[in-house]
């Protein structure tokens, strides 16, 4: 309350996320302490983002989901009442009843209620295992729901029998919903009544596409399905069966409803305010209800004739009450529908007029139906105002178009629909009054001015100044980009240094490196360096450009990574020329080209983990793995494989891993080409390349593509006249398909093409980098890449050519080099004053046979069978 | 090379009654690296900066649990010498053994984001270090 008392009783009922920010945008607002404000919340949590819900079951802490800054409800001039619904209104004497019968009274009445799920009336809809989805407590529900079922479902051989979903409603929420159902490890079908999915947003051609992509992710979909019946299971009683208009069945353990929401009006309707024909209560463009000390906000208002299920608009309401409360006379600015499904995977938006709704409107439609892809431009007669769009399978240019909705788009509208890369879109300069974030209702100018008049230097700097992209993420491709073209503008460099002590990129840095001929760490931060903040030197680098360098220099041939300098700049991996495990021991993986070994060699690798203990595994990429290895006992183990003819398989090194291959034609009945053996030339040439990220390669030796090859850095595909080779495929968080490169390749042709595409991407990449993001970032895509190695456009092909040869010729097996070497060998002891003796930590507990790390638990409990020395003869 | 000096630690403060035990030569450290010592039951990590400065801290790694300390990248940050934690990538102050960087990781249960510091003198080419 003000020092002069005259402050004014502002009560909101509603805890969701319209009320959090009219009560932010109200305190940031109102300085001179007009409003003293009770916030009634039904639910027992500050304030949360429902609109990320489905992160709960990620983070599975409601906390993390909280919105806005806590402190806002630490405000002398604010008091949330947790778990304290309002029960009645007496617009009379301007008071509010809460559930536990106290009266509260106020001057102004905000509402902000927001929307229940609806359920529709289907017999069996309240059988244990229905589930909604609007609240933290029903998807922590879900959640264990789901987990029971599961667990149920184990038998004691370990067997796991499906939990199988089903999701009634193909909206917007019912696909995450069944998204989240996967995520739990249950399978998921949709249930739509409509034609297709997300009928409101999308048309009939983006529904079909959107299926396709919704079945890839393992989610059954049927359209134009009726659920009749919810039906319990005979014996549990639990939800067992749902029955379909068509005669239908599916078997279920667990049913979301995910059928739409119903504005919660209750309190209003009793309090006889003015109702819309389908629910929430009717306000005008200031948000007044027909009381006009009563607003509603939010879901449950119904503005211009009806109820919005989208933040966006509700948060603009709350802007025009703080407004109108603090004397203003802001309106309503008509609400923005834009959408982006939040579904991993599947890219889907929508924005404006997507169904070609306004008269005379044309349609500029690009599909692709086998990948899934379908794109739609809505535009106005003259074929230039942009009316709306529907993007599926590739939302990419949603976030530059969205804001130029009811403009004028330059240039021909197909550009903006090709696949990327694929003819050049023209360069779209957003006005700035174009809304760039319609969560937070952020204009391009006002992202613009963050930049130029309150100082901010990078995206995170303007996300906190301007609330862009805090909400559901969808612009921030865009914010990044007007961010970093104002900084360049404003003269400001956007930074790329690669740390505290180098102001130069990776790829920048190793032309300097390789242009002025340098060979030492020293040398390198001594010329190149610059002196970090609060410093007196550029110091000795760190953890971020010490491997880096160490890359470069092994790039340019500088011998041994081990060598002089050079070790004191390598990750641990690289160090002790093995992969670190989470004990603290190391894995030892002995190259295998082309997954290919003799039996002698298996023998080898067999005897040689039997002996020291090792636990033995077939990895991923066709070789073997044998983890448990002591720091001291790794040379021992090394002598002994390098005797047997084994050499480093590179497995702790940014560098080449694997060249999977297929058995191909030696032995397959399709096979075209000797598969194998150009998976093992290739893995021989290129072994021990030092790279700005792993790199793998594959070689199918038909069509049928037994090596996955196009899920590699660099795929061979034999064809009946040579091979194809694709690149920029990859595995690993966000799967790519590599793509094609050049076909009917002769085995020269093709080595070097490779040759020249690896020397490339090793030169030019960024730090950590794989070849997919490259390829993307080269000018002008993979048409740039192709360019440069097929047709020479920059001149440095044969140097190229000449890198990798020196690399082929200058290679030396790593392991070999430190077995001949006692002084790289004094580097693998356990302890410096006793350098054979195993550290006493070390404990393991047996599994399937062998032996794994044994946890905090087992430790405590003393089950642990072996301490570190457990080899039977070393 | 004989190289003597005292050097402060953060975590045991020196004083008369410390026991020290001689280590290794400091010509066995790798300049700019680190080397696990065995005290006793007590495992070390000792790291030989630039100028011969030995600094000795504990060797188990406070959020990874694994005694490993010794095999992290040794650097600056602003001037101060650092080592990076080999598993998780924390950064820890080599004068102070704070944790400068947690890379977003939260330290084992029951462990705290900094790392014991030892002292470390070395005399007439030999290291030593105190465990109390
Ligand atoms: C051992 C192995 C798993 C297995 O038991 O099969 C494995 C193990 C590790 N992988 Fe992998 N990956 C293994 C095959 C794969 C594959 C499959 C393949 O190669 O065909 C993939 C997907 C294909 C790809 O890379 O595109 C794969 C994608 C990753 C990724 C994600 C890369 C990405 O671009 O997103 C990482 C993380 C990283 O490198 O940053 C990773 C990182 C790791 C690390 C290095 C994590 C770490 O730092 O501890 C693991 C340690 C290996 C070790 O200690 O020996 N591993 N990893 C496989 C070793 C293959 C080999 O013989 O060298
Ligand atoms: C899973 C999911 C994903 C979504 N994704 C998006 C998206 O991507 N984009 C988008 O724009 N929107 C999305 N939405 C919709 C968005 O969450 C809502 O539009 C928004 O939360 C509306 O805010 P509100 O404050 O009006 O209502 P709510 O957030 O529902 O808050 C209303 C609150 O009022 C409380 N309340 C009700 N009656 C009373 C009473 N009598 N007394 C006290 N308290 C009461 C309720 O318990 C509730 O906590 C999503 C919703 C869900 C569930
Ligand atoms: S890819 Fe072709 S050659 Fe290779 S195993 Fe499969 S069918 Fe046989
Ligand atoms: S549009 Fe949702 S956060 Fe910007």
């Amino acid at each position: 309350m003000d020092s002069s008392g005259e402050s004014r009783r502002l009560v909101v009922v509603g805890g969701g996320m319209v009320a959090q920010r009219f009560v932010e945008a109200l305190r940031a607002r109102d300085t001179a302490g007009t409003w003293q404000v009770d916030v009634f919340a039904e639910e027992p949590r500050k304030p949360y983002d429902r609109v990320a819900l489905t992160k709960y079951f990620e983070v599975r802490d409601p906390e993390e989901l909280t919105l806005g800054d806590p402190a806002l409800w630490d405000d002398p001039a604010v008091t949330l009442h947790r778990d304290c619904a309002v029960t009645a209104i007496d617009r009379e004497a301007r008071t509010v009843t809460d559930r536990l019968g106290r009266v509260h009274p106020y001057d102004e009445l905000v509402l902000a209620t927001g929307s229940n799920a609806a359920m529709p009336p289907i017999p069996g809809n309240d059988l244990p295992g229905v589930f909604v989805y609007r609240t933290i407590d029903d998807v922590a529900a879900l959640r264990g729901w789901v987990e029971q079922k599961r667990e149920a479902g184990t038998t004691a051989g370990g067997f796991v029998k499906p939990v199988r979903g089903a999701v009634i409603g193909g909206g917007l929420l019912g696909l995450e919903a069944a998204g989240a159902l996967k995520a739990l490890g249950a399978e998921a079908t949709v249930i739509e009544f409509g034609t297709h999915l997300m009928g409101v947003q999308i048309d009939l051609g983006g529904g079909h596409a959107l299926k396709r992509l919704i079945n890839d992710k393992g989610i059954g979909v049927r359209p134009q399905t009726a659920t009749s019946a919810m039906k319990p299971h005979k014996r549990t009683g639990h939800v067992g069966h749902l029955e379909f208009g068509d005669g239908g069945r599916l078997d279920v353990d667990v049913v979301v409803v995910a059928t739409g929401v119903r504005p919660r009006d209750e309190l209003a309707r009793t309090a006889g305010l003015e109702i819309g024909e389908r629910g929430g209560a009717v306000v005008d463009l200031a948000c007044r209800t027909s009381d006009e000390h009563v607003h509603a906000i939010g879901e449950v208002a119904c503005i211009e004739g009806r109820c919005i299920g989208l933040v966006a608009p509700g948060y603009a309401m709350a802007e025009v009450v703080v407004d109108r409360l603090l004397g203003g006379e802001a309106t309503f600015p008509g609400a923005d529908t834009a959408t982006k499904l939040k579904l991993s995977g599947v890219d889907v938006a929508s924005f404006g007029d997507a169904h070609g709704r306004t008269e005379d409107a044309m349609e500029v439609v690009w599909a692709d139906p086998a990948a899934g892809v379908y794109k739609k431009l809505v535009l106005s007669d003259d074929a230039r105002t942009l009316l709306g769009g529907v993007f599926v399978g590739d939302a990419a240019p949603y976030a530059s178009l969205r804001p130029m909705l009811g403009s004028q788009l330059p240039g021909d509208p197909g550009a903006f629909l090709l696949p990327e890369g694929g003819g050049g879109a023209p360069a779209l300069e957003l006005p700035d009054d174009a809304n760039v974030c319609s969560c937070n209702n952020v204009s391009a100018g006002t992202i613009r001015a963050a930049v130029t008049e309150h100082e901010c230097t990078d995206v995170a700097g303007v996300k906190a100044c301007t609330r862009a992209g805090t909400t559901c993420g969808s612009c921030l491709p865009l914010v990044k980009k007007i961010t970093n073209t104002e900084l360049q503008r404003a003269g400001i460099t956007v930074s790329n240094a690669l740390c505290e002590h180098f102001e130069l990129t990776r790829a920048q840095l190793f032309d300097a490196v390789r242009v002025a001929d340098l060979h030492t760490f020293t040398e390198i931060i001594g010329r190149f360096g610059r002196v970090p903040e609060g410093a007196d030197g550029p110091g000795r680098g760190c953890d971020i450009c010490k491997p880096v360098v160490a890359s470069i220099l092994a790039s340019l041939g500088n011998g041994h990574i081990l060598a002089g300098e050079q070790a004191t700049l390598q990750d641990t991996n690289d160090h002790m020329l093995a992969n670190l495990q989470k004990d603290g021991t190391y894995s030892v993986v002995p190259r295998m080209p082309g997954g290919e070994v003799t039996p002698e060699g298996l023998i080898v690798v067999g005897e040689v983990a039997r002996d020291f203990g090792l636990y033995t595994k077939i990895t991923g990429g066709q070789r073997i793995d044998m983890f448990g290895a002591r720091v001291e006992q790794l040379p021992d183990i090394w002598r002994r494989l390098v005797d047997a003819g084994f050499e480093s398989g590179h497995a702790y090194g940014k560098s080449l891993r694997t060249v999977k291959s297929c058995v191909g034609s030696t032995w397959c009945r399709y096979g075209v080409q000797d598969s194998v053996g150009m998976a093992v030339d290739l893995e021989l040439r290129y072994r021990g390349l030092r790279s700005p990220h792993k790199l793998k390669l594959g070689v199918s030796g038909c069509a049928r593509e037994c090596a996955e090859a196009r899920g590699k850095d660099v795929g061979v595909i034999a064809t009946e006249k040579g091979w194809n080779v694709y690149v920029g495929g990859n595995g690993g968080f966000t799967p790519r398909h590599a793509q094609l490169l050049a076909e009917d390749l002769t085995d020269e042709e093709l080595v070097r093409t490779i040759d020249r595409f690896l020397m490339y991407y090793v030169r030019t990449a960024d730090r950590l980098q794989r070849t997919a993001t490259w390829i993307q970032d080269v000018e002008g895509g993979l048409e740039g890449v192709r360019k440069v190695i097929l047709e020479d456009s920059l001149g440095i092909a044969a140097d190229l050519d000449e890198a990798m040869a020196r690399h082929v010729a200058n290679y030396e097996d790593e392991w070999r080099a430190v077995l001949d070497d006692p002084e790289k060998l004094r580097r693998f002891s356990s302890f410096v004053n006793a350098p054979r003796t195993a550290d006493p930590t070390l404990a393991y507990v047996p599994e399937r046979g062998q032996r794994r790390p044994a946890t905090d638990e087992e430790r405590a409990s003393g089950v642990i069978i072996a301490g570190p020395k457990l080899e039977v003869r070393a | 090379m004989s190289v003597t000096q005292e050097q402060p630690a953060a975590a045991a403060p020196q004083t008369d009654d410390l026991s020290w035990e001689r280590v290794c030569l400091l010509s066995d450290l790798f300049p700019e690296r680190g080397s696990a010592a065995l005290l006793g039951d007590t495992q070390v990590a000792l790291f030989r900066l630039p100028d011969d400065v030995v600094v000795a801290t504990q060797q188990l790694d406070p959020f990874s649990g694994a005694n490993v300390m010794s095999r992290g990248i040794v650097g600056t940050r602003a001037g101060v010498p650092t080592v990076a934690a080999p598993v998780y990538k924390q950064v820890y102050s080599l004068v102070t053994g704070e944790c400068l960087d947690t890379a977003g990781y939260s330290p084992r249960p029951g462990r705290e984001p900094r790392l014991v510091k030892y002292p470390v003198e070395v005399r007439d080419g030999v290291v030593h270090v105190a465990v109390q």
